[in-house]
Formats: structure tokens, C-alpha cells, sequence
């Protein structure tokens, strides 16, 4: 969108920013990669368009430590992240300008590989995409190449920003929770089969921690020497599951459901299944509650109030 | 030639299954890898590129390498039995294949890896020809052939059959085993699918990448640029590049508490991750530049400078589809290009 385009340029020419950081255009049309941007010249390969599905907040972690602001771009789901991050004071608002991107739900290359479609030449990013095969043209409806995360839209707000350009949609088609509640319902011999499946798939690239906002430590546990559990394959499998859930319990109550830890799994493990049980429990003994809606807010995991769910109905996952 | 119908190909897997285990490319949980057949698995030769390569037959992510177990004051070590039995990994692409050639180069040198040397001894290579290449395919470049890849076997999948040529000894003994579901068969299917194959290859958006400048000599030259500077920063410094990579060979060997012993095991390492070679002295890559740096400084000059020129990329185009980032070898390879340098 040429308007954040030139928008960024003119702050970063009139010195309200030192950088920007947005998308740098790729080979095609599908693979902008996360960048900063320094320079007028440099500006002149920035890129938005619906591919740009990397949430950007968390490199705001490490902008944060550098000289001068840094301009964001931020989807209105990604804005969750960022203030989810300045709660825990890993981000500095002072240092940073937001301009919060319009959204009409992000784009996946692998969806529309997962529409049978195969060596792509090129695509657009409109409804249909258009795209350019080595064995023809074909097309495919916007809403079956979109993200998974993207059907269950977090709405068009945005909840942090010093600007808006460009407008955002809800493109929410399903329930958030009715994924969780087929695992609710299967008997304990089939969810640990379903993630017994899923998760043997795991290669322990930590692509899903990495790129997690929620996963904000310096230094992981799991990247420790003194620690049995390596971030490398294991012995067996069960250690490789409990990274997983490890991970879950960590973020609980602070993953805000961005959806990042699923894009970027290379085995396609459904990751934010785990997450979103957790938000789906949360909501249910502790009331409604969205990571990142509200910077000042403390979270129900954070905070004792005499209303909180006894730890023995927490234990058997019932209700209050 | 021979062939078989592919609706034979349940026998054939049964078959080779009976007299040796078998890897192939199976589906499990909607993606497809390399796995054990078993007669309730989905074998799934239609996807193009499995999520990891086929490296795990031979170089397993993690494997045991021995126990040590104490008892009182005595202490027993007992190694882990090496590979003695043969096995068959069927339907791995010419990229993969020439990917095994790479780890050869390393693990079959002095000292030879015994572990890996006794896979490579007893499996036999059933190569399948890539009937659609897709856009992040650029095998051609290091000189491979997907129309027809090297092994022990090389095979081609019609819509009919599937064409099955033996190539070497090994590939001449199973196909001994499978004589009875085979028949003879002329070549014009295969020269008819190996003609439409190279045009497509002709046609692939990296087909004619540049190499140029990339070579053992160029290490200096390389190492020194300030181009690492801006190629590295979105890189999330996961592993996901390295772990679907058919020629990355790192390694760590680390060890597990049993509780009355210990179980010595290496796994796949990573140069991304941060504690990567990590010595008594500390990490002599402190940076996520030097150690993104590494990944291509690796394959593109330190390998060819140690191994006559051999690259150890293939082409198979996996980091390309699989970078959450979107980076990747190719990107590294343009910028450089573009520098002129």
C-alpha cells in the first residue's frame, strides 16, 4: 500500500524516526520478509501487501534498545502483541511510533499450495488470487488462501498506535474455540493420539518460540547447557512433547493468539490448539479476558482477587 | 526398463517390506516425510518434497550412540549395534540423493563415522524421477537432474505405472527380489516424461541463478562484506532452515540422565542456535550475523574449499518454501549478485 509507503518515508526524512520497520518486497509477490529500513534509497523495496503476515512486535524487543524511535507497522492483531509487550515492559512506547496498518486478513502461500495448486509462477494478492503456474493459471477465493488465524479475526481495532492508514475488516467465518471443543470432547485416549500425531511431526526448529511474542526471554530455559531437556532433539519422544506444553504453560494467560507459532510451523502442527485451550479456561474460571486489549490491565494469572476459581475446580477443569 | 502398475505398488512395498524394512514417503497428520512402511501407512509420492529430506535413513535427527550403566562400583559401557541389516529408501528425489553424496564426503572421510557408514552400506537407493517441479526447485544449478536422478534404482512415476531401471549392484539384488511383480517394459514412456521434465526445468523462476563468485576462494572477499549486515536481520535464529536441509550435517552429542547411568546420544545441531559449537573457552559465534553468516559461508565456500569444488547445496529449494522469515539461500545468493561481488 503506497500510502504507509510514503507515510514512513516522510517521518523518516523529517527525523521524527531513525528507522522503519515493515516489509521488504521479495522474489514474488508471496515472500516479504520482516525489515529496517534506514534510508530513502532503502525505502524505495518497502512493501505492504497481503502477504505481509509476520507480526512484527516482537522485534520491537530489540529495536526498543536502539539509539532513536523506531517507526511500526502493525496489523490491527499484531497491536495485541505490542501491548501485551509494553505490560511487561520488554518494549518502550517512548521509542516507538506505531502506524496501524489496515487488515482485511493476511495471506498464506501455503494455503493456496494446500488448494492443490503447484509451481507458482506468480500471484496477486485480490479476491481471487490469480495465480501463474508452471502448469496453467488458475484461481483461488481470497478467504481459502488466508491464514487459519485470519478466520478467527481478533476484529478490525486496533489497540495501541500514533496513526491509522488504510482500513481493516473482521474476517472472522468460524468459532475461535470450536477447534478446542472437539478435543474437549474426545475421549483422553484420543487427545493424546490427535497429539501424539501432531507432535511427532515436530523437528525442534523452534521456529514457534522464536517467533512468539510471548516467548520474550532473553535467554531460553530450553537453550541452556545445564538444563536436560536441550532444544535439540531428544532422547524420545516424550521429551519432545514437553517442550510444547512447556511452552504453553509459560505463555498462558499472556499469549494474546496471534497465531504466529502455527504460521510458521514447517510440519503444520496446530499449534495454538494449546494456547487457545488455555485462553478458552482462563475465559471460563477467571471471566472474558483478551492478552494485550488493555496495556494497564493485570492479567487473571497475575492477580489474586477473593473471586478466583478454587485450585481444586482449576485442577478438574470445570466450571466456577 | 521394467515396470510395474501403480496399483501393484502395495505389493511391491509388501514386498520389499517382507525381505528388508522400508523408508518411504509418508503422509501422517496432513504433511509427508520419510517413514517406516507399514501396511496401514498413507504413502503419498504425489507431494514433491517431503517437509525434511530423506537424510534422517541415514543420519538420523537423534540417535543413541551407547549406555554407560553403573552398578555399584562397576560401570558398563555398551555400545549401540550398529546398522546390520538392509533396508531400501524408496522415492527419494535427485536433490536428495545428491544430498547423500554430500554427507558422504564428510562422514565417509577419515575418521569414517561408523554409525553412518554402516546405513550407507546396507541401504539401497530407490531414486524417483521429479515428474512436476515446482518454483523453488533449483537442482539444475549444481548440476543435478531431476529427469533422472542417481541410485542404486531409478524410477519414474506415470499416470499408469511406475518405470523402474536398476543402476548398480545393490540395485540389480532387489530388483532380483521383486523379479516376480516386475515386467519388461521399452523406454518411450520414461523419454516422454524426462523430455516434458526438462522443459519445465527450463522454465523455473531459479533455474539460471548465478554461482559466480562463489567458490574456496572467495572466502575472504565473502566473509568481509557488509551485505551480512542487512541479510541477516530478519532471521528469527531457528533451526527450521538446517533441519529440512538434505546437506546440513552438524551434529551434537549430548547425554541423557537414566538415573543409573547415562545415555550418550547425538542429534542434529543447528548453526543458528546460540549455543552452537560451544566450547570450554565460550562461543566463538557471540552474534546472530556471524552465525547466519556461517549457514551460507558453509555451504557455498568452506565445503567447496575442502571437498574439490563441491557445493553443498542442491537446489532442493526446502529453506525457500520453509524460512518463516522468508529468507533464504537464493535471496543470499541474488544480493550477492547484484553487489557484483
Amino acid at each position: 500500500m503506497q500510502e504507509v509507503k510514503n507515510r514512513a518515508l516522510a517521518l523518516l526524512k523529517d527525523g521524527t524516526v531513525k528507522r522503519v520497520l515493515g516489509w521488504r518486497i521479495g522474489e514474488n509477490t508471496y515472500d516479504p520478509e520482516p525489515a529496517f529500513f534506514e534510508s530513502e534509497e532503502d525505502m524505495q523495496t518497502f512493501v505492504y501487501n497481503n502477504f505481509c503476515a509476520a507480526n512484527l512486535s516482537k522485534y520491537m524487543i530489540e529495536a526498543s534498545k536502539l539509539e532513536g524511535k523506531t517507526l511500526v507497522c502493525l496489523k490491527p492483531c499484531d497491536s495485541y502483541s505490542f501491548n501485551q509487550l509494553l505490560s511487561e515492559h520488554r518494549v518502550d512506547r517512548e521509542k516507538t511510533y506505531i502506524i496501524g496498518v489496515g487488515c482485511k486478513g493476511k495471506l498464506s502461500i501455503e494455503n493456496v499450495k494446500r488448494a492443490g495448486v503447484k509451481g507458482i509462477l506468480s500471484v496477486n494478492d485480490t479476491d481471487p488470487l490469480q495465480v501463474e503456474t508452471l502448469y496453467g493459471n488458475t484461481e483461488v477465493s481470497y478467504k481459502a488462501a488466508m491464514l487459519d488465524r485470519c478466520h478467527v479475526c481478533k476484529g478490525k481495532e486496533h489497540v495501541v498506535y500514533d496513526e491509522l492508514i488504510g482500513e481493516s475488516e473482521d474476517t472472522s467465518t468460524a468459532d475461535r474455540f470450536a477447534q478446542v471443543q472437539m478435543i474437549e470432547a474426545m475421549s483422553p485416549a484420543e487427545k493424546f493420539a490427535f497429539f501424539q500425531k501432531e507432535l511427532s511431526k515436530c523437528i525442534r526448529c523452534n521456529a514457534c518460540r522464536n517467533v512468539c511474542p510471548a516467548c520474550s526471554c532473553r535467554k531460553c530455559v530450553f537453550d541452556s547447557d545445564k538444563f536436560d531437556s536441550a532444544q535439540k532433539a531428544n532422547v524420545d519422544s516424550f521429551e519432545e512433547k514437553m517442550f510444547h506444553i512447556i511452552r504453553a504453560f509459560h505463555v498462558a494467560g499472556r499469549c494474546t493468539d496471534c497465531g504466529e507459532c502455527s504460521r510458521v510451523c514447517p510440519q503444520g502442527i496446530p499449534l495454538h490448539l494449546f494456547n487457545r485451550k488455555f485462553i478458552k479456561d482462563i475465559n471460563t474460571l477467571y471471566g472474558e479476558y483478551q492478552a494485550g486489549a488493555d496495556a494497564e490491565a493485570r492479567g487473571p494469572l497475575t492477580s489474586f482477587t477473593a473471586d478466583d476459581a478454587e485450585p481444586s475446580v482449576v485442577a478438574e477443569g470445570g466450571t466456577k | 526398463m521394467k515396470k510395474i502398475a501403480i496399483s501393484n505398488l502395495p505389493k511391491l512395498y509388501a514386498a520389499i517390506a517382507k525381505a528388508q524394512s522400508l523408508i518411504l514417503p509418508v503422509k501422517t497428520a496432513g504433511k509427508t516425510n520419510f517413514s517406516l512402511w507399514t501396511e496401514a501407512c498413507d504413502v503419498d509420492l504425489q507431494t514433491l518434497k517431503t517437509v525434511k529430506s530423506a537424510k534422517d535413513a541415514f543420519f538420523p535427527q537423534s540417535e543413541t550412540l551407547y549406555h554407560c550403566h553403573r552398578d555399584g562400583k562397576n560401570i558398563t559401557i555398551t555400545p549401540e549395534d550398529l546398522q546390520s541389516e538392509s533396508f531400501v529408501v524408496f522415492g527419494i528425489k535427485g536433490c536428495d540423493v545428491r544430498g547423500i553424496a554430500v554427507l558422504d564426503k564428510v562422514f565417509l572421510a577419515e575418521p569414517v563415522d561408523s554409525f553412518y557408514a554402516a546405513r550407507r552400506c546396507h541401504g539401497t537407493i530407490v531414486s524417483l524421477a521429479c515428474g512436476a517441479p515446482e518454483e523453488s526447485c533449483f537442482c539444475k544449478v549444481f548440476g543435478i537432474d531431476c529427469a533422472e536422478p542417481e541410485g542404486d534404482v531409478v524410477t519414474w512415476l506415470t499416470e499408469d505405472y511406475l518405470y523402474w531401471k536398476p543402476v548398480t549392484e545393490k540395485g540389480e539384488k532387489l530388483t532380483a527380489l521383486v523379479a516376480d511383480l516386475l515386467e519388461d517394459s521399452d523406454d518411450a514412456a520414461v523419454t516422454a516424461q524426462k523430455e516434458a521434465i526438462g522443459k519445465i526445468v527450463e522454465k523455473l523462476p531459479y533455474a539460471a541463478l548465478s554461482l559466480e563468485g562463489w567458490n574456496g576462494e572467495a572466502l575472504n572477499e565473502k566473509f568481509n562484506s557488509p551485505l551480512w549486515e542487512t541479510l541477516y536481520k530478519p532471521c528469527l535464529a531457528c533451526g527450521t532452515c538446517t533441519f529440512v536441509c538434505p546437506t546440513c550435517q552438524c551434529y551434537d552429542i549430548k547425554d541423557y540422565n537414566t538415573g543409573n547411568g547415562v545415555q550418550r546420544y547425538r542429534c542434529w545441531d543447528s548453526c543458528m542456535y546460540s549455543d552452537f559449537t560451544m566450547m570450554a573457552h565460550g562461543n566463538n559465534r557471540t552474534s546472530q550475523l556471524q552465525r547466519f553468516r556461517q549457514r551460507f559461508m558453509h555451504k557455498l565456500v568452506y565445503f567447496p574449499a575442502n571437498n574439490d569444488g563441491m557445493y553443498s547445496c542442491v537446489g532442493c529449494g526446502r529453506c525457500v518454501d520453509k524460512c518463516p522469515s522468508h529468507l533464504n539461500i537464493v535471496k543470499v545468493i541474488k544480493a550477492f549478485g547484484k553487489e557484483g561481488k
